[in-house]
């Protein structure tokens, strides 16, 4: 429980953050502090019992068939980066309480960097390595988020873009490796893949996760030849990069890979590939720090070049490097954060951050000056404080290390590198510090406020302790920490700067002798290393980046064509080829079932339907005659419902047929009429070929299937239940609204979608581009100069009232004859419609009095209410119930409920087909008064 | 001749048609293709439930022979469905019309405009 809340909370946090970005700055840092104090207490409630060997847990089934649980688990590792995330996190909150200007919005910071510190609290303490991933992911996107804070700054924007395109790509890599990893392990579970190590080292596809995981690792923690997002991430505000890129975000890719240590180490290709990753990043992350002007970019390569020193001890595989691996982490994290903010005040006092412009600060600003010599005199390595410790243990691992066993190379590098870190950290602090005045942009600078001093002074106090009792501050968290690593293997440590005259001592103490010295000599080094050209990583990665977009639209390209043509054709093609596959391999031939006979009339009408779809192919571009034709084939489709027992199918048709051939008929009005043709010969003769074969395909298949036996069908029980259940004799009816009534709701729901599309399409026509074209548009064909005949007008409207009566007759009688709600709606739709037509659109539209939008939305609600009543019953959705009632006058007349949900169904039809016509006529209608207007 | 050959033919010749109307370059001449090619399948489902005269689907205790009413219930909501789609693409295809100024859907019209930018 306390686990989860310690996860849960930093969200929570960000969310109220979030929502509630209005209030005061001294609210919002009130409950970022709180969260994190709050945090970091629990934290440490739970922490004697870990460090005595408890372990708490708890798992919540999440998506058990993927082995996704959401699993929670507190060891030493976890607490120590837990506690690091927490405590630092409250600093930094501090610290950017006085940091940010007081124009910032604060609310929106603070919840995105409470939004990281949950994601890296969840990273912590997972138990499940899918669940890592997941909070993985979020440290990517969060910190994206953070390090793009001033976005109205371009190298912001493109810093946290690298930054994402990095360790996202590395978190793609990641994930592939976990998911292997689990395969290997049988388990995603933390607990099961760390007790089978063994299996995992020997499974096949061990060196595939170790090189994917690695990815991960490497992109995250920014080690070379990935480190190049780092010093671009600088971009972001200050406490965020002490917060990101001293102890967490950074540190994400060494957690991970301490964590899996006792998974993946111990083989030749691990120390090959982190032991010399590490040990490059060192050397070379400190080498590039050596000669940077901007503070921050020092800080930044330093970084890189202390998270190389950190890979190369794990890389090392052995159980004393582990430990001393873990206790530079702490000294990391403390000296680091403390020297971010440090470069955060001195920036934020004298306006700049260039080392060449600034000097003899300690006389201005002490606390800050203290603090930040203390700080880097820890980075440096120098006695009495903790960096020295886990440098000499750092040398002293190399000394012993299996890769390259005995070879000299190995001592000397990592001696070489901890000579360049010490010489950048004193440059950092004799130049900021001490000599010449320079002061920056301002006369005076001084000393920033509490907020900004403090938790330096905290970090700093940390550093020293470190070093002076480290017995007492870190060893019981280390020791636990690299026994967690290493599952028990760990040395016991015993920390303590004078461990007498040893070759590590020796390695040491030359490496801060000749650091001081290089710094003495550093002009003429700058000079020669001013003329070394290192190629620029970010020119690489942009350059890159564009190939990467280039190509991709290239293939988009050659791939996605304007074309419906190219689309329709392999639609077609597939379904052809598919086709003729199925029939080769299951059989296509005719069936033996008793046909029936064809009656002169039907023969007539099939030879009118032939003709008139051949005479739609060859008018096609006579738009007009074309629609005749088409409405000729939809009345034979209608005659045949009639002949073949499907009386509602044929009403439904008619009805449907006269309100699309009225709507095509409208859209022609504003369509060029009869355009050239397009197609060259080939294609038509190609494209015929094509229609031919669909075409006799699937003439061939509905032969097969009429001729073959039906099988047995859930038709019978609708049949038998319509009567008993339904209460309606019209079986289709029944269907559409009790049996199948879900599909009818659903149904209804897409026509109504499909009505609001049509407005959301039409409703803007008048405007932009197309407003412009409406405006232009010319009447192409001469008409009656009486716009609404008497004669028409007056017979539709004495037809209104008569149609609007057979509508409801239609409505009511269809749960027992040929009829109902959808019939009822077109019927409905076509007496308005004709009212439109004859009396003209102003006319009609100023004496309706319900809307389409309104329509729509009673006709869903009252279905779907009908539907929900039935719960009310204890009956599932949906199901109908119904009555017989007797009336003086009227007689034995019945009541159904799925009469309302059918009047639903009603509005919704009426409404999206009014929604369709009227609205196109409306448009219709503003185009040809237009045109009329400027005719006149 | 028999009720199945006429309903199985004209399947064939309606969605023959429509197929090529479908690949026309202009959008009207593909709506004619879809609204054929939606006759042809409302027909094709009907007729899944095979062909029966005189003996629509309405109850009574003594009728043992009926039409199907299942696909007939599929095919009077797949008319009216239809009716939604034609109508959406027709006022897709105008305003598609009205904004770039082209009724074609080849591509070539797209590109045309492309260039002159």
């Amino acid at each position: 429980m306390a686990l989860l809340l310690l996860t849960c909370l930093p969200f929570v946090a960000a969310l109220v953050l979030g929502t509630g970005a209005s209030a005061p700055r001294r609210v919002h840092v009130a409950i970022a502090g709180g969260a994190s104090a709050a945090g970091l207490a629990l934290l440490l409630t739970l922490a004697p019992a870990v460090l005595a060997g408890a372990r708490p847990a708890v798992r919540i089934a999440w998506v058990p068939a993927l082995g996704l649980d959401f699993s929670l688990w507190l060891d030493p590792l976890g607490l120590l980066f837990a506690g690091l995330i927490l405590g630092i996190g409250l600093l930094v909150v501090i610290y950017a309480a006085g940091y940010l200007a007081s124009a910032e919005r604060t609310g929106r910071f603070l919840s995105f960097l409470m939004l990281f510190q949950g994601a890296m609290v969840g990273i912590a303490l997972s138990a499940n390595i899918l669940l890592m991933l997941v909070f993985w992911e979020l440290t990517s996107l969060s910190s994206f988020l953070l390090i793009g804070f001033w976005r109205d700054r371009a190298d912001a924007r493109q810093g946290a873009r690298m930054a994402l395109a990095v360790t996202g790509g590395g978190g793609l890599a990641l994930i592939a490796g976990m998911l292997l990893l689990g395969q290997a392990a049988g388990s995603y579970e933390l607990a099961d893949i760390l007790a089978r190590g063994d299996v995992v080292r020997a499974s096949p596809l061990y060196p595939a996760i170790l090189v994917l995981v690695l990815l991960g690792a490497f992109t995250k923690s920014a080690q070379f030849p990935f480190h190049f997002w780092l010093p671009h991430a600088m971009a972001a505000p200050t406490p965020v990069s002490a917060y990101l890129h001293s102890a967490t975000m950074v540190k994400a890719g060494v957690f991970l890979l301490a964590r899996l240590w006792p998974v993946l180490a111990g083989s030749e290709l691990w120390a090959a590939l982190v032991a010399i990753t590490g040990l490059v990043t060192m050397v070379f992350g400190a080498a590039v720090a050596l000669f940077r002007h901007d503070l921050k970019a020092i800080l930044a390569y330093s970084t890189i070049s202390q998270l190389g020193m950190i890979m190369m001890l794990l890389g090392f595989g052995t159980p004393g490097a582990a430990a001393a691996a873990v206790l530079h982490v702490l000294n990391h994290a403390a000296f680091k954060a403390a020297l971010f903010m440090v470069a955060g005040n001195v920036d934020h006092e004298t306006g700049t951050r260039d080392l060449r412009r600034l000097g003899g600060l300690a006389v201005l600003m002490p606390l800050t000056a203290t603090l930040g010599t203390l700080a880097a005199a820890a980075m440096a390595g120098l006695p009495p404080l903790g960096g020295f410790l886990s440098k000499e243990m750092m040398l002293e691992e190399s000394l012993h290390a299996r890769l390259g066993a005995g070879s000299w190379l190995l001592p000397a590098l990592a001696t070489l590198g901890a000579l360049l870190s010490a010489a950048y950290s004193f440059r950092l602090a004799v130049a900021l510090f001490f000599g010449e005045r320079r002061t920056g942009e301002v006369a005076a600078p001084h000393d920033p406020g509490l907020a900004m001093l403090l938790p330096p002074a905290v970090l700093a106090m940390a550093a020293l302790g470190f070093g002076v009792l480290p017995m007492m501050l870190a060893e019981p968290i280390v020791t636990a920490a690299a026994g967690a690593v290493t599952l028990g293997q760990a040395p016991h440590l015993h920390l303590a700067l004078w461990h007498g005259l040893n070759p590590a001592l020796a390695l040491s103490a030359i490496a801060l002798g000749c650091g001081a010295l290089l710094l003495w000599r550093l002009p003429l080094v700058a000079t020669w290393a001013a003329r070394r050209r290192a190629p620029d990583a970010k020119r690489l990665f942009d350059a890159a980046l564009d190939a990467i977009v280039r190509g991709v639209r290239r293939a988009s390209g050659i791939v996605h064509r304007p074309s419906l043509q190219r689309y329709l054709l392999a639609l077609f093609a597939v379904v052809v080829v598919l086709g003729i596959d199925g029939a080769l391999v299951s059989g296509i031939h005719a069936g033996s079932r008793p046909t029936l006979p064809a009656s002169l009339a039907a023969v007539v009408t099939w030879v009118a339907l032939i003709a008139a779809t051949l005479a739609v192919v060859v008018a096609q571009r006579r738009r007009f005659l074309a629609l005749v034709f088409i409405s000729v084939i939809g009345l034979v489709v209608a005659l045949a419902f009639v002949h073949l027992s499907a009386p509602d199918l044929a009403l439904t048709q008619i009805a449907v047929e006269v309100v699309t051939i009225i709507l095509l008929l409208l859209a022609l009005h504003l369509l060029p009429d009869a355009p050239a043709r397009l197609s060259s010969m080939p294609r038509r003769i190609r494209d015929i070929a094509v229609g031919a074969v669909a075409g006799i395909g699937a003439g061939w298949l509905a032969w097969a299937m009429m001729t073959r036996e039906a099988v047995e069908s859930i038709s019978a029980y609708h049949w038998a239940n319509s009567y008993k259940g339904g209460g309606g004799t019209n079986v289709v009816n029944v269907t559409l609204v009790d049996f199948r009534a879900f599909d009818t709701l659903g149904e209804i729901i897409v026509l109504g979608i499909a009505g609001l599309a049509i407005f959301a399409l039409l409703e803007p026509a008048d405007r932009g581009t197309a407003g412009r074209r409406l405006r232009e548009w010319r009447e192409d064909m001469a008409h009656s100069p009486e716009r609404h005949p008497m004669m028409f007008v007056m017979a539709t409207r004495l037809l209104l009232p008569l149609a609007l009566l057979v509508g409801i007759y239609i409505f009511l009688r269809g749960h027992n004859q040929p009829g109902g709600g959808f019939i009822a709606a077109l019927v409905f739709s076509i007496a308005i419609l004709l009212q439109y037509l004859a009396s003209g659109f102003d006319w009609t539209d100023e004496r309706r009095r319900i809307g389409e939008h309104p329509l729509i939305a009673w006709g869903v609600l009252i279905a779907a209410a009908t539907g929900l009543g039935a719960l009310l019953f204890g009956a599932p959705f949906l199901s109908s119930s119904f009555g017989y009632f007797h009336l003086p006058l009227i007689g034995e007349f019945e009541l159904a409920t799925a009469m309302l949900f059918d009047l639903g169904v009603a509005a919704v039809v009426v409404g999206a087909v009014m929604m369709a016509l009227a609205q196109l006529s409306h448009v219709a209608q503003r185009a040809a008064r237009q045109s009329d207007g400027e005719g006149a | 001749m028999s009720l199945e050959f006429l309903i199985a033919s004209a399947i064939g010749v309606l969605v023959a048609g429509g197929v090529y109307l479908a690949l026309r370059a202009r959008t009207f001449q593909v709506v004619l293709g879809l609204t054929l090619l939606s006759y042809a399948i409302n027909l094709f489902l009907f007729a899944s439930g095979r062909l029966i005269v005189d003996r629509p689907p309405l109850y009574a205790k003594d009728v043992a022979d009926y039409a199907d009413p299942l696909p007939q219930a599929l095919v009077l909501t797949a008319i009216v469905i239809t009716f939604g789609m034609t109508a959406l693409t027709v006022i897709l295809s105008l305003r598609s019309f009205l904004e770039s100024g082209t009724d074609q859907v080849d591509g070539d019209a797209a590109l045309d405009e492309d260039r002159i930018l």
